[in-house]
């Protein structure tokens, strides 16, 4: 099995349509033992949710803009494992306001970078103690090189992200960690339905992609995850692996 | 096992009371989720998931936005119930 044995720490599990539950039942399915976080006033839906697993996996509280939650984490892993292969970030949070390029406060790009951008860095951090050489970290962006429809500081966070994933490749790297992102097409998850004119991108992606693209299908994103945490990438870091049906190389 | 819309509106209402802390009383089939009974997304999201553990149900997304009552929902399930 492709994950036999690892320990992952998965993110980012809201409801069974997000990225991350799939991440979760598939590596429960290829071996793996997961935790997942949760945070506030979701913790109950995303234990409720977990219990939908293959296994029913713990839940431990983690805002990623929270100082405490961070630094209290590996302590709090460590009732449940001893020591972690893997961390899942499948995290994204911008306001409304944020949506709206031109009219955006910088209130609302700051607290977008510090849940989608920042937090990479953050949970990295708060992770490596229980990490050791092998160990892989992914997470999930959307192509950042692109000015898109709608999705505006949302789009710079991710720009800032994917940089973040370089930076991270830089300094865990010597550690023996790897860090890398996939970068999805568009999923009808909760947080992509928040974001107002999602629909922009539902139609049009499909007809762009070579391969097509089912917007309601998030298991490709997930298995490109679960192949990034297993031991096959074991030279990859820094890396962006595209699941978008093949529209990040088409010219129209 | 089908139950009858009486005891979905009864288990719903112990769901909503669980979340929001509201009487069940106060959890009719005429009353609106949002206008009468205050609930935010995130709590319908809660309501929504613990609904479909107890009545065994798929309540997809999409349908979420036209359960706009307690009534509607409870009919909701009552036809989709297994
Ligand atoms: N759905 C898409 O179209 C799409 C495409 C490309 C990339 N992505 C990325 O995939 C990731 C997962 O999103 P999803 O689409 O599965 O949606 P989702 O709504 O299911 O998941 C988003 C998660 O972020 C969590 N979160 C938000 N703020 C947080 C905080 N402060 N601390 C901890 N967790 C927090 C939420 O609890 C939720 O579980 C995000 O990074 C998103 O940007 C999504």
């Amino acid at each position: 099995m492709l994950l036999e044995g690892k320990k992952l720490l998965i993110t980012g599990v809201l409801m069974d349509s997000s990225i991350a539950f799939h991440v979760a039942r598939l590596a429960q399915e290829e071996g793996a033992e997961v935790v997942l976080t949760s945070f506030g006033r979701t913790m109950k839906i995303t234990q409720t949710i977990a219990r939908r697993l293959p296994t029913t996996p713990p839940v431990l509280e983690l805002d990623v803009t929270d100082q405490e939650h961070l630094d209290t984490l590996a302590d709090r892993l460590g009732e449940h494992v001893d020591h972690l292969d893997g961390v899942l970030h499948s995290i994204g949070f911008a306001p409304q306001g944020a949506f709206n390029f031109l009219e955006a406060t910088f209130e609302d790009v700051s607290t977008a970078m510090h849940a989608s951008a920042f937090s990479l860095k953050s949970l990295a951090v708060a992770a490596l103690p229980r990490m050791s050489a092998g160990g892989s970290i992914v997470g999930l962006t959307f192509d950042a090189k692109f000015a898109w429809p709608v999705y505006d500081w949302m789009g710079v966070a991710k720009a800032a992200f994917e940089s973040t994933n370089r930076y991270c490749a830089r300094d865990l790297g010597p550690k023996g960690v790897r860090c890398n992102l996939v970068s999805a097409g568009p999923i009808r998850t909760t947080a992509a339905k928040s974001i107002p004119g999602f629909e922009a991108f539902e139609n049009t992606w499909n007809q762009r992609a070579p391969l097509g693209w089912d917007v309601n299908d998030p298991v490709p994103a997930a298995k490109a995850c679960a192949a990034l945490l297993s031991d096959w990438f074991p030279a990859t870091t820094g890396e962006i692996v595209h699941v978008d049906g093949g529209v990040h190389v088409m010219g129209q | 096992m089908a139950q009858s819309e009486q005891e979905i509106l009864e288990g719903l209402a112990e769901i909503v009371n669980e979340e929001t802390g509201l009487p069940t009383d106060s959890v009719q089939a005429d009353k609106s989720f949002t206008e009468d009974l205050d609930i935010d997304s995130l709590s319908m999201m809660t309501i929504v998931v613990n609904a479909e553990e107890k009545f065994g149900v798929r309540i997809p997304d999409d349908e979420v936005k036209n359960l706009t009552t307690v009534g509607d929902a409870v009919s909701f399930i009552a036809k989709n119930q297994g």
